[in-house]
């Protein structure tokens, strides 16, 4: 029988195990008050999620126009530049990290895989919302594709600006999460990120990057830049961003 | 007649944290001062109205932050409240007149709910789980326009609050919160 000295000191040990175990299924920002509370607001989501409900879809006529185009519009880079001047025929979306297969993707690639067509609101941070037709891939066919290995956790997004931000896997593998080339049944644009840009559905706009460059799939965020899930981390912007 | 600690603590981290939600609801609101009816809203949409604001992008970051923890203090605090109230029977309200009646069961009975509702109507992951929220209060942007005006009057109600208390001359043991006028 253990004696209740033993019990005690046992349950540090037990908390910090319990602890660990939390934290591998908590969002990578946490530690201060503001992240407690995004965690909870987090893990209620999952909560209300849990059937992985679609965000409601429109009809065409309910498309918006001149939806507003903020953040790079038009990025600089000479890579960039040239890439458009050629109709991205250049353009290649390397698929690498925890996968069997790591892969490069042409325009041409993405094109070939079925496609998904929604119309559906974005909801920007700033508080405004636009409403538009998003034509393109399903990401988590994308990785299954590249043969994603089971200990992956998170799929983290590269952009031709030097953007980047992440996604765990219960958003990534949403239907409605897409690596989308059409808008309003055009190529997407250059504006709204063109060749591919990403939409997740259920986040606030920031989530959606434009211009993407890369993929990579890992199973810890804590190691990828500078740790924080996010390059919007630095300007105060929470990693969970369902609100 | 004092009221007891609980009810003393729950009022004022109740202030706190409505004092919290005020500042960062601005912060947030800095970013985009215009509102809208229906669905879409943007810049090239006709506004409902705007108002006379200096546009801040830079305030949302920390404003949201503050905002959800003021919001998750608030309601847990309330929660235990009620739950508190209901279990003593402490809700008595036979000391009030019946304009002050109905200030008091409007606020927990109205505009709290409604700005909590229309609060969550404008997550885009709530909304995915209960898309009724946008039939209830008719878009997105409405939503958004109905969570400014309940705040407006939650904020006005506040004011009233205080200041009836301190024509009630509570001021000088505001801090015991008396539980009915002497």
């Amino acid at each position: 029988m253990i004696s209740r000295r033993q019990l005690l000191a046992s349950i540090p040990a037990a908390g910090s195990v319990l602890l660990t175990a939390c934290k591998d299924s908590l969002p990578p920002t946490f530690g201060s008050l503001f992240d407690a509370s995004n965690t909870l607001t987090f893990a209620s989501h999952r909560l209300l999620l849990r059937n992985q409900p679609l965000v409601r879809e429109f009809t065409r006529d309910k498309i918006t126009k001149n939806f507003p185009a903020i953040n790079e519009t038009n990025p600089k880079s000479e890579r960039y530049q040239q890439l458009l001047a050629g109709g991205f025929a250049e353009w290649r979306l390397p698929i690498a990290g925890l996968v069997s297969r790591p892969t490069e993707l042409s325009l041409a690639n993405l094109k070939s895989f079925p496609s998904r067509t929604q119309v559906t609101q974005h909801n920007c941070e700033q508080g405004w919302s636009a409403i538009a037709e998003w034509t393109g891939v399903p990401l988590g066919r994308v990785l299954q594709e590249a043969g994603m290995l089971p200990q992956a956790r998170y799929v983290v997004f590269h952009t031709v600006d030097g953007w980047w931000d992440s996604l765990d896997m219960f958003d990534a593998l949403h239907p409605q999460t897409l690596l989308a080339y059409g808008m309003n049944g055009v190529d997407l644009p250059v504006a709204h990120g063109a060749p591919v840009r990403l939409r997740v559905e259920r986040q606030l706009g920031y989530k959606s990057l434009k211009f993407l460059s890369r993929i990579d799939i890992t199973n810890r965020l804590d190691e990828v830049e500078d740790g924080t899930g996010a390059v919007g981390a630095a300007y105060g912007y929470s990693w969970y961003a369902g609100i | 007649m004092r009221h007891n600690m609980l009810v003393r603590a729950t009022h004022w981290i109740n202030f706190l944290s409505f004092l919290a939600l005020a500042v960062s609801g601005v912060a947030i609101l800095i970013a985009h001062p215009r509102f809208y009816w229906g669905e879409a809203g943007y810049f090239d949409t006709p506004a409902a109205f705007e108002l006379p604001l200096r546009v801040n992008l830079d305030q949302t970051g920390w404003g949201r932050d503050l905002h959800f923890l003021g919001a998750w203090i608030a309601v847990i605090n309330g929660l235990i409240y009620v739950a508190w109230g209901l279990v003593s029977r402490h809700f008595r309200f036979t000391e009030y007149n019946s304009l002050q009646r109905f200030a008091y069961l409007s606020v927990p009975f109205g505009l709290l709910p409604v700005t909590i509702l229309t609060g969550i109507t404008m997550s885009p992951a709530i909304t995915a789980a209960y898309p009724v929220l946008f039939t209830i209060f008719g878009g997105r942007q409405s939503a958004r326009t109905i969570h400014f005006f309940a705040a407006d009057l939650l904020v006005l109600f506040l004011l009233a609050h205080v200041i009836m208390a301190i024509r009630a001359g509570v001021v000088s043991n505001m801090m015991g919160m008396p539980a009915r006028q002497q």
